[in-house]
């Protein structure tokens, strides 16, 4: 079969397997949803890897197949077919999200287990992979927004999953707000677009682009930063990522996928998509590159206070997307794309360790009340311990190798970049401080009651509550079920923990730098045409980078050392020392305040204001209101013609008659 | 004659319009049909006229004077008579008066200035009649027979009795 | 006599009977109000019989004057089944057709 083919397949097993979980979900026995899931998002591993097969058989130069299943539409000037394109970026992309997304689909089978949702859940999942397959295999503009929109109602229905928790709904709406408004961006940018070069899939749009437009031309700038709009609004980032932390109202595999290693990505994806036109429009990129880097700080601060498990691992995602905006705004795809695979790999594993330890936990989230459970769970210690190794940028481990090597191009690039690129290494030294914060609180120290029950075999149960809010629950529909379960007692935890830790340990080998640059020479041919593809850091300064990174890492995790391990106290120091320091940063530098305040609260006042004067005033009762009374008012006038009154209707017919009469005068006179 | 005959018919038209009892008002209009009658003799229409005197003011008014009898009917209604119509009714026919006339008079019909058109000798008479209902409308004159009897048939259905059916007391 | 003059006499019987139908409350008399009303159409039918000189119009009047005489038998037939059952004779009160 050929690469294209194998495309649709990859799309299509996806598809089947939401629509039996979806249409079976009574009748389905037992964890056979979740299987069902499991090997439909298998499947389309492996049509990827045949994907990835036929497309190596190509030479290089051909490596960009566009199929059409059927036209979509064609009209005056505008034909936009239903069509996929297999090239390596893509293929990379569709390797990385199926092969994360099974593993996770096989964690979920055993962490929803008893949840009433079993099958609901997994049809979801299976929507959203397919949502996300097939933004990455779009071949326009169109395709990709109908991925682009199917992902953010994907990620809505799960997050707000328990959907009897009015955080998780609320959660839910505001994810769905904030990518509704990527979405706006994302479209008006496509419109830009398709206005300057009348085309709407890729390879017309970046055929025409230089024809269409001088170097940072203001519509191709309009048009990218409207495309950042949308990569923003997906990926979280500076200003539009406040709904990423609250997204961790959902069930912990959904975080993993969706908030990990999936649909937070896309927006990456998407400006290494589009970069011809970046290329064509530095000033958009070079906006890109700085919020990114703005994001990478400001989320690497907040994940430094925050207090519960899975928030600090949702800000370190935020930061980390940040590394691969960088990286793919100062054009270093390979490096780019190279942090979001490794990423993938860590970040999963880190949310699925920490699903281990909040069932440990009897479902309670927050740091402050977690420690020692190293003896208790000992895989999900060194689990964790090997993601958070990697996203530290420790040595030898995956993370280290990608982002460093993205750090290594920003500085080549000299000028102001050289800013960035120190701001990067920065926050890399605190990305291993929380990372460490992480692992010294949760696994060492001595141990919490709920670790020295596990000791004794005991796994801990509490009443159902709400994690964030304490509020208590019942396990029925809409909430989640009754059951816990630890890596330690799971097997399709550990078999879906497992060969992630592998990954996040060695994926890092695949490109070295100087050694095997095999990710890179793959992605070549969609990023040759680039005008950066030649300007590569040499391999001493690779080198060096990855000496300082190296350095910036250790220093990191020994400071965290420092103050979780050995002078304990030395941390509550500092937080009545610097307390507005730190109000502010676990205020999440108070961006919910403000959005609060000049956004929702507008907002809802306008709704509100629409229901109570526009709908029940104006509409009701002076539109609709007044319609009705005229039509009665009219009826009436109407209805008292048959009164019944005998002389009433003879006066009426002689009247009529008369009226009738002088009509035929007159016509015959005149 | 004509004078004569047009303004006894407009009295007596008059008349029952008029005349507060009801059986003056029969009467009235008896005298009516026999000015009538006259003036149908003028326009030559013999038949026509002892028609009218013999079945219309003959047994027409007859079955109204018994059950003019019958039913009475007050001389002094509780109300007033009519309300607005009182007025309206007499100011609306009039209106319908005018209108017609100056629809006549004004028309451009040929003869209607004159007494007529020549008319051979048998007209009217009832040999003429008699042909005429057989031979030219023979169609209505079987449909007008069919509708007598359709009267009848509906007359005698009125006046029938229900048996149980209690006669109703009417509150006043 | 002219033609005219008869048509004249006939559209004033009409009228008169017209009045009469609207301003009588005792339903006989709206009858023979009725009655004039289809009088003054007989005359008006007679006198364009003669004045083209077609037997056509006396043979209308004829049944008109048979149209009149059922109309009576059954409206008087009404009139007396109403009386029968103690309604008032009256045609203002006897409004229960109205909508």
């Amino acid at each position: 079969m050929s690469a294209t083919g194998f495309g649709w397949l990859v799309l299509v097993f996806p598809i089947a397997g939401m629509l039996v979980c979806a249409l079976g979900y009574r009748k389905l026995p037992g964890h056979s949803a979740g299987w069902i899931g499991s090997l439909a998002i298998l499947g389309s591993f492996a049509a990827s890897i045949g994907m990835l097969f036929d497309l190596l058989d190509h030479p290089e130069e051909e490596r960009e197949l566009v199929d059409a299943a059927f036209t979509y539409f064609e009209t005056a000037g505008v034909n936009v077919d239903l069509s996929i394109l297999v090239d390596p970026l893509s293929v990379f992309m569709c390797l990385v999200v199926s092969g994360v997304s099974f593993l996770i689909h096989v964690y979920s089978v055993a962490y929803m287990d008893g949840d009433e949702g079993f099958a609901r859940y997994f049809a979801y999942l299976n929507f959203f992979v397919f949502s996300m397959l097939l933004l990455i295999l779009a071949a326009n503009f169109v395709v990709l927004l109908v991925g682009w929109a199917f992902v953010g109602a994907a990620s809505y229905l799960l997050i707000s999953f328990w959907y009897r928790r009015t955080t998780a709904t609320r959660a839910g709406i505001k994810a769905f707000v904030i990518n509704v408004i990527g979405d706006i961006g994302l479209v008006i940018g496509a419109f830009l677009l398709f206005d300057a070069t009348g085309a709407l899939d890729y390879e017309g749009v970046f055929a025409e682009v230089n024809n269409a437009f001088s170097t940072n031309d203001g519509t191709l700038v309009a048009a990218c930063l409207m495309i950042l709009v949308g990569a923003f609004a997906k990926s979280a980032q500076l200003p539009l990522h406040t709904w990423l932390p609250d997204a961790m109202e959902g069930p912990t595999p959904v975080s993993s996928l969706i908030h990990a290693a999936t649909m937070v990505t896309a927006g990456v994806y998407l400006i290494a998509r589009t970069h011809p036109l970046f290329e064509l429009a530095p000033l958009a990129a070079d906006i890109s590159a700085v919020i990114g880097t703005a994001t990478l700080v400001f989320a690497a601060t907040v994940a430094v206070v925050a207090t519960d498990l899975k928030r600090v691992i949702a800000y370190s995602t935020m930061s980390q997307i940040g590394y691969m905006i960088l990286g793919v705004s100062v054009a270093a795809y390979g490096a780019g794309l190279f942090h979001l695979m490794t990423h993938a790999f860590f970040k999963a594993l880190l949310f699925m360790g920490a699903g281990s330890v909040i069932a440990a936990m009897a479902g309670n989230q927050s740091l402050d009340r977690m420690g020692g459970f190293r003896k208790s769970m000992p895989f999900t210690f060194v689990t964790f311990t090997v993601g958070a190794l990697a996203l530290a940028g420790f040595p030898l481990f995956s993370g280290f190798f990608s982002k460093d090597e993205i750090l290594a191009f920003t500085l080549h690039r000299g000028g102001g970049f050289v800013v960035l690129a120190v701001v990067g290494y920065l926050a890399a030294g605190l990305t291993a401080f929380y990372a460490f914060r992480m692992v010294f609180r949760v696994f060492f120290r001595p141990p919490v009651s709920e670790a020295r029950e596990l000791e004794h075999g005991h796994l801990a149960h509490a009443d159902p509550q709400n994690p964030a809010t304490g509020e208590p629950e019942d396990t029925g529909v809409g909430f989640p079920g009754p059951e816990h379960h630890i890596a330690e007692r799971s097997w399709p935890m550990k078999a879906a923990m497992g060969p992630l830790a592998l990954l996040a340990l060695v994926g890092g080998f695949v490109a070295v730098p100087g050694l095997t640059d095999t990710l890179e020479h793959f992605l070549e041919p969609t990023f040759a045409e680039s005008r950066f593809a030649e300007s590569v850091p040499s391999h001493g300064a690779e080198y060096a980078g990855l000496g300082v990174g190296a350095l910036v890492a250790i220093g990191g995790i020994a400071l965290a050392f420092f103050v979780y391990m050995s002078r304990r106290a030395l941390r509550l120091e500092l937080r009545e020392r610097f307390t507005t320091v730190h109000t502010f940063l676990f205020r999440k530098w108070y961006f919910d305040e403000i959005y609060n305040a000049t956004v929702v609260r507008p907002m809802t006042a306008f709704g509100v204001f629409g229901r109570n004067v526009i709908e029940a005033d104006f509409v009701q009762n002076t539109i609709v209101g007044g319609t009705v009374g005229i039509v009665r008012a009219g009826s009436s006038m109407a209805r008292a013609i048959q009164s019944g009154y005998l002389r009433g209707y003879a006066a009426l017919l002689l009247v009529g008659m008369t009226g009738l009469g002088l009509y035929f005068l007159i016509t015959a006179a005149g | 004659m004509f004078f004569l005959a047009g303004a006894g018919a407009l009295g007596g038209a008059i008349g029952v319009v008029t005349l507060r009892n009801p059986f003056y008002s029969v009467l009235s209009l008896v005298a009516h049909l026999i000015f009538l009658a006259v003036l149908f003799l003028l326009l030559q229409a013999e038949f026509l006229a002892a028609a009218q005197v013999v079945v219309y003011a003959g047994a027409v008014m007859v079955l109204y004077v018994f059950v003019v009898a019958y039913v009475g009917g007050s001389d002094e209604p509780l109300r007033p008579e009519g309300g607005a119509l009182r007025v309206l009714g007499p100011l609306f026919a009039f209106v319908l008066v005018v209108e017609l006339c100056i629809a006549l008079l004004g028309s451009s019909l040929g003869l209607i200035d004159s007494p007529g058109a020549d008319v051979p000798a048998g007209f009217g008479t009832p040999a003429e009649i008699g042909s005429l209902l057989l031979r030219r409308f023979l169609v209505p004159f079987e449909a007008a027979s069919y509708l007598l009897l359709v009267a009848a048939v509906g007359a005698v259905v009125l006046a029938r009795r229900r048996r149980g059916l209690e006669e109703q007391e009417v509150g006043a | 006599m002219d033609v005219s003059w008869f048509l004249v006499l006939s559209a004033f019987i009409f009228c008169v009977g017209a009045a009469g139908v609207l301003s009588r409350r005792n339903p006989l008399v709206v009858l023979l109000c009725l009655e004039l009303m289809l009088n003054g159409s007989n005359l008006a039918l007679v006198a364009f019989s003669r004045m083209h000189g077609d037997g056509g119009g006396q043979i209308f009047a004829l049944i008109v004057m048979v149209i009149a005489a059922c109309e009576v038998t059954v409206g008087l037939g009404i009139i007396v089944a109403i009386f029968r059952r103690r309604l008032p004779v009256d045609v203002d009160e006897l409004s229960t057709l109205r909508g």
